[in-house]
C-alpha cells in the first residue's frame, strides 16, 4: 500500500514540474508574440518533413516485415482447398499492398509538398465530376473481379464433398478435442447429448445406451427414483430453497426422460451397427494424405471453432446443431517436417473461438499419414471401435503398426 | 432555462440569470455542456481501457513473468504473485473491447461532438429537447458506472456488498465471453467465472447506454431536421453535420436490436428460457434447454455490430473533413460525392453484417450475398480517401496538431481498409478469421481512425469548447509518439495473424508444441508490439496532461483560431445560453469558401452574403 502511495506521490510531483515547465515555455512565447493558433512557419515545415520521414519510416518498417516474415509466414498450405485459397489471397495482397502504397504515398507525399509557403494560395477546386467518376469506376471495376475470383473459390470450398469422402466428426467441448471416425461403413452413428454417460462420453446413440441412460436417469445416483425418495422421507429437514431446488431439478429429469423414450420409441435397432464401428480418438487426428475428408463438427457446451491453420480450413462448433467443414491433405507430415527443415513440427487443430479460461490449450494434433501408415493405423484400430470400449471386457490387446514412428514422434 | 431552445427567446435582450453550480455543471441542458461532459467521461473510460490494454499487453510478450506492474493495478486476486490469471486475462481484453467501442468511440465521438457541434453549426440556440439530452448523458455516465462497477465483482458481490434477489449473483470479475459477448459462453455461469455476476451488470449496463444513445440519436436528428437557422439549407450543411445525422439515424435503426439482443440474454441466464441455448451439457450437468440458436444472437448482435463501426467511423470522417479543409485552405473536394458517400456507407452498413459469421455453419449461399455487399462499401470508402487527397493536393498546408491527426485518420482509413477486402472475402477469410490479422485490421480502420478523428476534433475544437488554446508543442509530440506507436503496435500484428495466431490467447505456448519457428516468431514480435504499446500509452499522459492543464491555464482563445467558416467561430469564446447574443445568423455559401479567387481573406465564413456577381460554388 505504501509503495502505491508512493507511486502516485512521484505522478504528481512529475505533473507539477511538467506544469512549471510549460508555463516558463508559454512566458517566452509569449515575449516572442507567438499567438498559440498561429503555427510559425518553421513548426509547420518540421511536421511536413516529418510526414514524409514518417511515410519512408512507414514503408520501411513494412518491407522490413515483409522480407522477414512474408505473407506466408504460416508455410505452404496442406489441402487441396488451402492451395486454391492461398493463390486467392497472393492475389488479393497483391492488390492491396499495391493501393496500400499509392495512397499512403500520394496522402504523406502531398502533405510535404503543399505546405503553407508565403505568398502562395491554395488552388481553388470544388469538385471534377472526371475524376470522381474514375475512381469509382476503377475500384468498382478491380472489386468486381475480387468479388467473383472470391466467390468461384468460396463456392468450391464450401460444396459438397464427394461420395466417397471419410467421415469424422469432430466434437468440442471446455477444452479438448475428440474425433469420431465413422468406420469400415463411413457412416456415423448418430449422438445425443442426453446420452452423455459414463464411456460413453460422446451420446452415441444405440440401442443398449439408451437403454442405460434411461436406466441411469431413473434410478442411479442423483436419478429420478432418489430424488422422489428424499422429497418423501418424512424424517429429513429441506430448506424451502433446496425443496425448490430439489423440485426443479426432478422436473428436468423427468422432462429428460420422456425425451429419450421418445428417442428410443424411434430409433431402430438397425442403425446399431452404423454406431457400433465406429473409432474414438483423443489426443491425436491421424489423416489419410490425397483423401476427401468430410468433418462434421459438434459441440458439449459452449461456442468453439475448428481451426486447422496448416490445411486453411476453420468452422464454429455450435452447440444444438452440427455444422460441417471438409478438406483434402496433400502433404504428409513427414514430408512437411522436410519441406520446413522443422524435424519438430507437426499440423494442429486449435480451438479459434473464445470458450473460457483453458481456451488456449484447447487443441489436438493432427498427423498426415501416406496412404499405406494410414491404412495400417486404422487396421490396428478396428478392433478398438466403438462396442469394443463400450463393453470394455472385449477389448483386445493393441497390435504396432507402420503408424508407431509419428505416433511417437509427436510427442517430442 | 429550457426556454433558450425557443427562437424567440434571444432576440436583442438575452437575460443572464446566475445559475447554480448544480445546474450549471452536473445537471446542466445545455448542449456545450453536455458535450463536455461526455467528453470528460469517455477520455476517462478510454484511460481505463487502454490501461488494461497494457496490462494483458504485458502477460502477451512476457507470458508467465512475475511483473509488479501487474500486481500494482490488479491486485493479489487477478495477478497472484504478479501473474495475471488465465480468466482476468479474458475478463480484460472483454472490458477493453466493449469500453473502448462504447464507451470511448461512440460516447466520445458522437456523444461529445455531435452534443457540441450540431447547435453551433446550424445556426440553433440550443438542441431540439434540452432535458432529452441532458438524460442522455445521465444514461450514458450511469452505464459507464455499472460498467467500471462490473469489474469489482467478486463472489457475486460488489465491495462485499450483496445484491438482493436473484440476479445471478455468482462468479468473480467481469464479463469474459470477449466483447461480443456470444452465448452460450455468456449465458451460462458455469462456463467461465465472469458469467455470473459480472455478466449481468455488463448486460445492464449496455440495455441504459442503448437507452440513452437513443434518446441522444433522436435528438439529432430532430435537430438536424429542425432547427437549422435561415440559409442553412441540406446542401449548406458541412460534412460533419452530415455525418452526425447519418450517425444518428444508424443509432436509432441499430441499437434496439441489440437491446433485443441483450434482453433475450439476460432472460436466458436469469428465467430458464431458450433462445440461445439448446442441448448442453456444461459442468457434469445436462441442461434442459432446447431449440435455442446462439447464431441467432451473432445475427442479432451484428445487426448493430457493423453499422457500430459506422457509427464510430463517421463522425471521425466528419471531423476531419472539416479539419482537412479549413487547414490546408481549400474547399473540401467533391463536397456532393461525399455527402453520397456518408449516405452510400450509411445504407450498406446494414446489410453486411453476415460477414462476420462466415464461418458459423450459415448456409454459403448466404454468406456469398454478404461478401458481395460487403466488398460494395470499398467503393464509397475509396471516393472518400481520393476526395481528401485531392483537397490537400495544391492546399496551402497548416500543420496543427489537429491536421495531423486528421490527415493520420485518413492514412489509417486506408491501411485498415485494405486489409478488410480481405476479410470481406469468405473464401480468404476462413484462412484468417479470428486470428490476430483481424484484431490488426479493425483496430486501425476503426479503432486508430476514430481515436485519431476524437484527437482531432479535442485539438481542433477545444478552443470552443473551453475558451482556451491548448499546448501545439505538447501536440506535435503527442501526434508523433501515438502515430509511430500506433503503427508499430498493428502492423506487426497484420504478420501474428498472418502467422495463424489466435485472438484471445492468453499465451502461445501452444505453439512451442509443434511449431518452433513460428513460435520464436509470434514471441519475438508480441515483444515488439508490447513495447510500442507502452509507449504509445506513456504518450497519451501527454496529452492528458494538456487537456487538463489548458482547461484552466491555457492561453484565452481568440475567437475564430483557426480561420474557419462555419457558424461555431462566429459566436463569443465565452459560453452563454443560446449562443448567440443577438439574431441567428444567416447563412448565404456553402462553408467550404477557402482561398476563393476574388476574395480579400484566404476564407469566407458562411454568414457572409455572396459578393456582387458571386457565384456560390459546391
Amino acid at each position: 500500500m505504501e509503495s502505491k502511495f508512493l507511486i502516485l506521490l512521484i505522478i504528481i510531483i512529475g505533473a507539477v514540474a511538467i506544469a512549471q515547465l510549460v508555463r516558463v515555455y508559454e512566458l517566452t512565447a509569449k515575449l516572442r508574440k507567438n499567438e498559440e493558433h498561429d503555427i510559425p512557419n518553421r513548426d509547420n515545415y518540421l511536421n511536413s518533413k516529418l510526414m514524409l520521414l514518417f511515410m519512408v519510416v512507414q514503408f520501411g518498417g513494412f518491407i522490413y516485415l515483409m522480407l522477414k516474415y512474408g505473407w506466408t509466414g504460416r508455410g505452404d498450405a496442406a489441402s487441396i482447398q488451402g492451395q486454391s485459397t492461398d493463390w486467392l489471397l497472393n492475389l488479393n495482397f497483391i492488390i492491396i499492398i499495391s493501393v496500400f502504397f499509392f495512397t499512403n504515398f500520394l496522402l504523406f507525399f502531398f502533405a510535404y509538398k503543399y505546405v503553407r509557403k508565403p505568398g502562395v494560395k491554395a488552388y481553388y477546386l470544388s469538385h471534377n465530376n472526371k475524376l470522381e467518376m474514375i475512381w469509382t469506376v476503377v475500384p468498382a471495376a478491380v472489386l468486381a473481379v475480387i468479388i467473383i475470383l472470391g466467390l468461384k473459390t468460396w463456392n468450391d470450398v464450401t460444396g459438397p464433398s464427394p461420395k466417397d469422402a471419410i467421415k469424422v466428426e469432430l466434437y468440442a467441448k471446455q477444452f479438448d478435442w475428440t474425433a469420431r471416425y465413422a468406420g469400415g461403413d463411413n457412416i456415423l452413428g448418430k449422438s445425443d447429448y442426453k446420452l452423455i454417460l459414463g464411456n460413453n462420453e460422446l451420446g452415441i446413440v444405440t440401442s443398449e445406451t439408451l437403454d442405460s441412460s434411461i436406466l441411469a436417469i431413473q434410478n442411479g445416483a442423483g436419478g429420478i427414483a432418489s430424488i422422489q425418495k428424499l422429497l418423501n422421507n418424512r424424517d429429513t429437514v429441506i430448506t424451502d430453497s433446496l425443496m425448490s431446488v430439489m423440485t426443479t431439478n426432478l422436473g428436468n429429469k423427468e422432462r429428460l426422460l420422456r425425451l429419450l423414450y421418445q428417442m428410443k420409441s424411434t430409433h431402430a435397432k438397425s442403425k446399431d451397427a452404423n454406431a457400433w464401428d465406429d473409432i474414438i480418438q483423443r489426443d491425436t487426428l491421424y489423416l489419410r494424405n490425397n483423401t476427401p475428408y468430410e468433418f462434421l463438427i459438434r459441440s458439449r457446451d459452449v461456442l468453439h471453432s475448428a481451426f486447422f491453420l496448416h490445411f486453411r480450413a476453420q468452422m464454429n462448433a455450435v452447440p444444438g446443431y452440427g455444422t460441417r467443414l471438409k478438406f483434402t491433405p496433400t502433404i504428409t507430415t513427414d514430408q512437411m517436417r522436410v519441406k520446413k527443415n522443422l524435424p519438430t513440427f507437426n499440423y494442429i487443430l486449435m480451438c479459434n473461438k473464445i470458450c473460457g479460461g483453458a481456451h488456449y490449450k484447447m487443441k489436438m494434433m493432427v498427423v498426415v499419414l501416406s496412404e499405406a501408415k494410414y491404412d495400417a493405423w486404422m487396421k490396428s484400430k478396428a478392433t478398438q471401435n466403438f462396442k469394443a470400449k463400450y463393453f470394455p471386457v472385449a477389448t483386445p490387446t493393441p497390435t504396432s503398426s507402420g503408424a508407431t514412428d509419428t505416433v511417437v514422434s509427436t510427442k517430442m | 432555462m429550457t426556454s433558450v431552445a425557443h427562437e424567440e427567446h434571444a432576440h436583442g435582450h438575452h437575460d443572464h440569470h446566475e445559475e447554480g453550480f448544480v445546474s450549471k455543471y452536473i445537471f446542466s441542458q445545455d448542449h456545450k455542456m453536455i458535450g463536455k461532459q461526455f467528453l470528460i467521461t469517455a477520455v476517462f473510460m478510454g484511460f481505463v481501457a487502454m490501461l488494461m490494454s497494457t496490462l494483458f499487453r504485458i502477460q502477451l510478450a512476457w507470458p508467465g513473468e512475475s511483473s509488479s506492474f501487474l500486481s500494482f493495478f490488479l491486485g493479489d486476486f487477478w495477478a497472484p504473485d504478479g501473474v495475471l490469471r488465465e480468466d482476468m486475462y479474458l475478463g480484460l481484453v472483454t472490458m477493453h473491447g466493449t469500453i473502448m467501442v462504447f464507451f470511448l468511440l461512440t460516447g466520445g465521438l458522437s456523444g461529445t461532438f455531435s452534443n457540441i457541434l450540431i447547435p453551433l453549426q446550424l445556426g440553433a440556440r440550443d438542441m431540439a429537447s434540452g432535458f432529452l439530452n441532458m438524460l442522455s448523458f445521465w444514461f450514458f455516465a450511469l452505464s459507464s458506472l455499472i460498467m467500471v462497477l462490473s469489474m469489482f465483482v467478486m463472489n457475486g458481490s460488489i465491495f462485499g456488498i450483496d445484491i438482493p434477489g436473484d440476479w445471478g449473483t455468482e462468479g468473480n470479475g467481469p464479463a469474459m465471453a470477449g466483447w461480443t459477448v456470444y452465448p452460450p459462453l455468456s449465458a451460462l455461469p458455469q462456463a467461465v467465472s465472469g458469467s455470473g455476476f459480472g455478466m449481468t451488470l455488463w448486460l445492464i449496463s449496455m440495455a441504459i447506454f442503448i437507452a440513452g444513445s437513443l434518446i441522444g440519436s433522436l435528438n439529432y436528428i430532430v435537430t438536424v431536421i429542425n432547427l437549422r437557422t435561415q440559409g442553412m439549407t441540406m446542401t449548406r450543411m458541412p460534412l460533419t453535420i452530415w455525418t452526425f445525422f447519418v450517425t444518428a439515424i444508424l443509432g436509432v435503426l441499430s441499437f434496439p436490436v441489440l437491446l433485443s439482443a441483450a434482453v433475450l440474454l439476460i432472460m436466458d441466464r436469469l428465467a430458464g428460457t431458450s433462445f440461445y441455448l439448446s442441448d448442453i451439457m456444461i459442468g457434469g450437468e445436462m441442461l434442459t434447454n432446447h431449440g435455442g440458436s446462439p447464431i441467432l444472437f451473432q445475427h442479432l448482435f451484428w445487426f448493430l455490430g457493423h453499422p457500430e463501426v459506422y457509427i464510430v467511423l463517421l463522425p471521425a470522417l466528419g471531423l476531419s473533413s472539416e479539419i482537412i479543409a479549413t487547414n490546408a485552405r481549400k474547399p473540401i473536394f467533391g463536397y456532393k460525392a461525399m455527402i453520397g458517400s456518408i449516405l452510400a456507407i450509411g445504407f450498406l452498413s446494414f446489410i453486411v453484417w453476415g460477414h462476420h459469421m462466415f464461418i458459423t455453419g450459415m448456409n454459403p449461399f448466404l454468406g456469398s450475398v454478404f461478401v458481395f455487399t460487403t466488398l460494395l462499401i470499398a467503393i464509397p470508402s475509396a471516393v472518400k480517401v481520393f476526395n481528401y487527397i485531392t483537397t490537400i493536393w495544391k492546399g496551402s498546408l497548416i500543420f496543427t496538431p489537429a491536421m495531423l491527426f486528421a490527415l493520420a485518420l485518413v492514412s489509417t482509413f486506408i491501411t485498415g481498409g485494405v486489409t478488410g477486402i480481405i476479410l470481406a472475402d469468405s473464401a480468404l477469410d476462413i484462412a484468417i478469421h479470428d486470428t490476430y490479422f483481424v484484431v490488426a485490421h479493425f483496430h486501425i480502420v476503426m479503432g486508430m481512425s476514430a481515436v485519431f478523428g476524437l484527437f482531432a476534433g479535442v485539438y481542433h475544437w477545444f478552443p470552443k469548447m473551453y475558451g482556451r488554446m491548448m499546448n501545439t508543442r505538447m501536440g506535435y509530440v503527442h501526434f508523433w509518439i501515438t502515430i509511430v506507436g500506433a503503427y508499430g503496435v498493428f502492423f506487426p500484428m497484420h504478420f501474428v495473424g498472418i502467422a495463424g495466431a489466435p485472438r484471445r490467447y492468453y499465451d502461445y505456448s501452444t505453439y512451442g508444441e509443434f511449431d518452433v519457428d513460428t513460435f520464436n516468431m509470434i514471441m519475438d514480435l508480441n515483444v515488439i508490439i508490447t513495447t510500442f504499446a507502452i509507449i504509445a500509452a506513456c504518450g497519451q499522459m501527454i496529452f492528458l496532461f494538456n487537456f487538463f492543464y489548458s482547461i484552466y491555464r491555457g492561453p484565452i482563445a481568440p475567437q475564430n483560431p483557426w480561420k474557419s467558416n462555419t457558424l461555431e467561430w462566429t459566436t463569443p469564446v465565452e459560453h452563454i445560453h443560446g449562443n448567440w447574443p443577438g439574431a441567428l445568423p444567416e447563412v448565404h455559401r456553402w462553408p467550404y469558401d477557402y482561398s476563393k479567387p476574388g476574395a480579400a481573406e484566404d476564407f469566407i465564413p458562411q454568414n457572409v452574403p455572396l459578393a456582387e456577381g458571386e457565384v456560390e460554388s459546391h
